[in-house]
């Protein structure tokens, strides 16, 4: 080996050695202290860093977890149980059940049943309509269609559906993390409690107007009237501002409500169908 | 009536100025140059500027098409302009091949990989062209003369401009030495003026660029700040350098009117997305290329600098955006 | 050299159809809807019910602390119901709904034509009685008069200006009113002065209405201290903060009122129904109202009572034309689209302006490209491409610190932007945030 080229070995190789032992006594010296459990709770989280557990990202949920004494107020949604349940191990604690949850827009303002009465023609962003006027209906409480919270779901859980103009929750995907509530200037959407097989039972309806009005203004609107709230057995229904409103958390699924509902406000998802009475009839006789 | 009535936000009217209408306004501005270059360059000319122009069309066209799948803007106008504007800096015999290849790099690199019009930090035209020029420096400093329709294409008698003998004879001899020299035919004023002389497409008729800052500045497509502030720049750096020693450099005015200087304040630097957005801005980044292009031509191994000048100036853009913000009304913050 | 703000400013066409148009009072409608909150600040309480028979002139609606203004009924009649009924934004707010019967008016409301020029209260008993006759900014701000007049303490006022600038295309009705009301104008403009304790008022006026300038001109020498400005014309001088710029050369600092520079401003409707309210007892229940566009066969100033629906006025002018696209309540650079005409005049409605299908649709929105002038057009100096992307990328902070709570909403930059991006949807978006941002940060 010529003499250059070994000087050129050696002059670089003691640089790099000289960089690292300068790199290692800074690293060592300046190191910060942090609870070496916050990297293995954070390890077990699902890093979607979605903001759903109402931290700014998993990093800072995981921080408060182990800072924490108990669960109290932090859960993460997208990860559910299971996830809890393995930080729970990881912090020798015992982590609490939390019932999932699903979003659900309640609004079933098709153009079908709520007649447009103007033309938007601003910028497509559902607060900026929201902030200018009632909308392209007479409801201004329902949905504006313009799919602000189907931009705010992380987690392709949410598309427009061009034919009602509504927003659709694809509840498989849905984590229950809340952007898309957020995101509803009206406040629609709502987080409910999951049943099972998927089912659901809500008033499809957030207008606040007397019954008057709010059937002008959409064929399936809420009026107030309160027949679904005298036959519920669970006090799962309350009636304010010329609404109602059914508690998922009290909710038994046991289709009493829905059929006395006199404009359909209230959807009933996923049940089998229900027997006319004919078929009943017919049950009863041939038994 | 039983049409539904239109609701949108506040202003309902809006002036009658359009994206579109400014860029063909900097097309109809460069038409004196490129019909005075056709003139002196022929067919060459008319070759290199329509190979470009259409390159950048389609590579335009076919990006967004096919790889960014959204709705081709090729007519907006602004394909066009970095079309003719690359042309301008080339010489006239260069293959259509290399012309193709750097409106490619213009257009693909130095526009499209940035997020397409607007997003860009350097001027796409100076881009292409300098690829162009350190890839292939051979054929991107060999400078045809003059020859009108009957020069061939291929065979064009090339000679150096005079900015590269002027660069070879810096501390040599004054630039009166130089213009008498008969062996060097370096042009003199009248001919720098009106075009007959050696150089890049769009660079050798001072006059027909002139006429198109006029045509800008009086339909307001653009304002006096950056050209000026360029070219006021060279003409006190190199008055500087030409009154302490006249023997050894040349007078403002030749500087002025040669290489790609009027091409570039005129047209390059002036560039709506690569430069800045306020007046004090402009002022400082046409100072900036002023400065660096008297370093490079007057100090630096090129003989000519408005290029490198200008892309340099081109990454300084954001920062003096940030911090060259216009005057507020009400400068004075209440509190509470 | 006419006097100018120096910075922005844009100049959209004119259209001052409706100008050599006198004031015409419209016939009474059937019903008129009178919303209680018609201003700036608390929304007034109904004090009427159900089945109360009222007159023109009687108070329906009580201020509710200092920030708010009375609300009179305009017709007599019969109170049909207090109910959410929807203003111009289409959103509903309670209204007290009268069946008109006849025109029968409270007895202390002076209804004579004569002039009385005589001032014979003090600048207090002044402040009060356009507190009690519910006078409100009648250029579109409707900001209360009387809050206005009341000086705080600490800060002096020296000067009064009157706004009679108009700058909105189309709309008129200052102009007609400067040129049949001129004395009642001047009059009222001497009640303000009062009322401020200054000795001095600019009457500003753009130079497209020189009969106006003319006429106030001859007539203001009988007044003492009030002098009379053309101004240079140019979109937005009638902004107060431009205005003042232009007439006495004083910037009002971001976040501040003129009263910090010394000065009120008062539209010139204002300084007539001041008029009205003082010395004929009257209070603000009608308005002259503007109802133009190319469409339309004959363009008019109408004098309509507050309440009347707006599909009257329009009926009254001849019906919407076919072409019609877009109704503006207001002016065609800040005016609010309508979108139903079964919603009422109310004190702010300066014009209802009419626009064809071909003037009223957006064009397709392009990306920004730099050319900067929407920073050369705004007048209060801010960068609107900016806060834009601020307002897209959620950055608030950042547009807090850049100023968006300085724009005025005026609409230039929009106007002008050569890629037609929609400036000022985002920039009020952004503003909306960042406005919840301050209170949020205050209430800590």
């Amino acid at each position: 080996m010529s003499s250059v080229v070994l000087i050129t070995i050696i002059s670089l190789s003691l640089l790099g050695v000289i960089a690292a032992l300068i790199l290692y006594f800074v690293a060592s010296k300046f190191k910060v202290y942090e609870d070496p459990l916050i990297d293995e709770v954070e390890a077990a989280l699902p890093a979607a860093n979605c903001g759903g557990c109402g931290f700014a990202g998993c990093r800072n949920f995981a921080e408060a977890l182990v800072k924490s004494d108990t669960f109290e107020g932090l859960n993460c949604p997208v990860g559910g149980n299971e996830t809890m349940a393995l930080v729970a191990k990881i912090l020798g604690r015992e982590a609490p059940e939390v019932e999932p949850r699903v979003a659900v827009v309640r609004c079933n303002g098709t153009p079908g049943h709520r007649k447009k009465t103007s033309r938007y023609d601003g910028e497509l962003n559902c607060t900026i309509a929201h902030n200018l006027y009632r909308g392209e209906t007479d409801c201004q409480y329902g949905c504006l269609g313009l799919g602000e919270c189907v931009d705010a779901c992380d987690f392709d859980a949410m598309y427009m559906d061009s034919k009602t103009e509504l927003p659709v929750i694809i509840d498989d995907k849905c984590v229950a993390c809340g952007a898309c509530v957020r995101a509803c200037p009206r406040d629609i959407i709502e987080l409910r409690k999951r049943a099972r097989k998927d089912r659901k039972i809500f008033v499809s309806c957030v207008n606040k107007d007397k019954g008057g009005p709010a059937r002008k203004a959409c064929a399936v609107a809420c009026i107030g009237c309160g027949k679904c709230q005298e036959v519920c057995n669970f006090d799962a229904i309350t009636i304010e501002n010329n609404l109602a409103f059914i508690d998922s958390d009290k909710c038994k699924l046991c289709r009493k409500c829905e059929p006395v509902c006199p404009t359909g406000a209230i959807l009933e998802i996923n049940f089998p169908p229900r027997k006319s009475e004919q078929t009943k009839e017919a049950e009863k006789a041939e038994a | 009536m039983n049409k539904l009535l239109t609701v949108s936000p506040s202003p309902h009217e809006y002036s009658r100025e359009s994206t579109r209408k400014l860029m063909y306004g900097v097309v109809i501005a460069l038409a004196p140059a490129l019909l005075a270059t056709i003139w002196f360059f022929g067919w060459a000319a008319l070759i290199v500027t329509s190979v470009s122009v259409v390159s950048c069309i389609i590579f335009e066209y076919l990006i967004q098409k096919f790889i960014l799948r959204i709705k081709p803007t090729i007519t907006d106008g602004s394909a066009i302009v970095t079309g003719l504007l690359l042309a301008f800096c080339l010489p006239s015999n260069l293959p259509p091949g290399l012309v193709i290849l750097g409106a490619l790099v213009a257009i693909g690199i130095g526009k499209m990989t940035f997020g397409g019009l607007g997003n860009n930090p350097f001027n796409p035209a100076l881009v292409g062209r300098v690829f162009l020029f350190l890839s292939f420096p051979a054929q991107m400093t060999t400078w045809p003369l003059p020859g009108g329709f009957n020069a061939s294409f291929t065979d064009a008698l090339t000679g150096a401009t005079p900015l590269s003998i002027l660069n070879e004879n810096y501390d040599k001899a004054g630039i009166d030495v130089l213009m008498s020299d008969p062996e060097l035919s370096m042009p003199g004023y009248q001919e720098l003026f009106w075009g007959n002389m050696g150089g890049s497409l769009g660079e050798i008729a001072a006059f027909a660029l002139i006429i198109g800052l006029g045509y800008m500045l009086i339909r307001k497509i653009i304002t006096w700040h950056i050209p000026v502030s360029i070219l006021l720049t060279v003409t006190v750096f190199t008055g500087i350098l030409w009154l302490a020693r006249p023997e050894a450099n040349a007078d403002p005015l030749y500087h002025l009117m040669t290489g790609g200087l009027l091409l570039g304040a005129i047209f390059m630097a002036t560039d709506y997305v690569t430069s800045p957005m306020s007046k004090k801005g402009m002022i400082i980044y046409g100072t900036g290329i002023g400065v660096i292009t008297v370093l490079i031509r007057r100090f630096g191994a090129y003989p000519e600098g408005v290029q490198f000048a200008i892309l340099i100036m081109n990454a300084f853009t954001p920062l003096i955006n940030i911090y060259m913000k216009p005057k507020r009304f009400g400068e004075e913050v209440k509190n509470g | 050299m006419l006097k100018t703000f120096p910075k922005g400013g844009v100049h959209p066409p004119e259209n001052k159809i409706s100008s050599g148009v006198p004031i015409e009072a419209m016939p009474l409608p059937e019903q008129v809807i009178i919303p209680v909150n018609q201003h700036l600040g608390a929304p007034a309480e109904a004090v009427v019910e159900k089945g109360e028979t009222v007159k023109a002139g009687q108070i329906i609606a009580r201020s509710k602390g200092f920030v708010s203004a009375n609300i009179h009924s305009s017709v007599s009649g019969k109170v049909l119901k207090v109910d959410k009924m929807p203003d111009a934004s289409g959103y509903k707010q309670t209204s007290v709904v009268i069946n008109v019967e006849g025109d029968e008016w409270l007895e202390t409301v002076d209804r004579s034509k004569e002039l009385k020029k005589n001032i014979s209260l003090s600048g207090e008993e002044i402040i009060k009685k356009c507190a009690e006759n519910g006078i409100v900014g009648m250029g579109g701000a409707t900001f209360p008069s009387h809050v206005k007049l009341s000086i705080p303490q600490g800060k002096k006022c020296d000067v009064l200006i009157i706004n009679g600038v108009e700058c909105e295309p189309y709309l008129t009705s200052d102009h007609r009113l400067m040129i049949e009301k001129p004395e009642e104008l001047l009059t009222g403009t001497s009640l303000l002065m009062k009322a401020l304790g200054v000795n001095r008022a600019f009457i500003g006026i753009e130079n497209n209405k020189k009969d106006a300038i003319d006429k106030l001109k001859g007539l203001a020498s009988s007044y003492d201290g009030i002098s009379i400005h053309a101004l240079k014309v140019k979109y937005p001088q009638g902004a107060e903060k431009q205005l003042i710029k232009a007439l006495i050369n004083r910037e009002v600092p971001s976040g501040g009122l003129p009263v910090d520079v010394g000065t009120v401003v008062h539209n010139a409707g204002t300084a007539f129904a001041v008029y009205e309210a003082v010395q004929k007892n009257k209070p603000l229940v009608e308005r002259v109202v503007t109802v133009s566009g190319k469409g339309l066969d004959k363009t008019l100033n109408l004098l309509a009572r507050i309440g009347t629906p707006v599909s009257k006025l329009i009926e009254y002018a001849g019906g919407l034309p076919e072409s019609t696209a877009k109704v503006v309540n207001g002016g065609p650079m800040m005016g609010k689209a309508l979108g139903s005409l079964e919603v009422p005049v109310t004190k702010g409605t300066s014009g209802i302006i009419i626009f064809r299908d071909e003037e009223s649709r957006r064009k397709e929105k392009g990306p920004c490209i730099r050319c900067a002038r929407c920073i050369s057009v705004c007048p209060m100096g801010l960068e609107p491409y900016l806060l834009m992307t601020l307002t897209e990328k959620e950055l608030y902070e950042r547009a807090e610190k850049d100023r968006i709570m300085d724009c005025m909403e005026c609409g230039s930059c929009s106007f002008t932007c050569p890629a037609n991006r929609p400036l000022l949807d985002y920039i009020r978006l952004g503003k909306a945030y960042v406005g919840k941002i301050i209170r949020e940060r205050k209430q800590k």
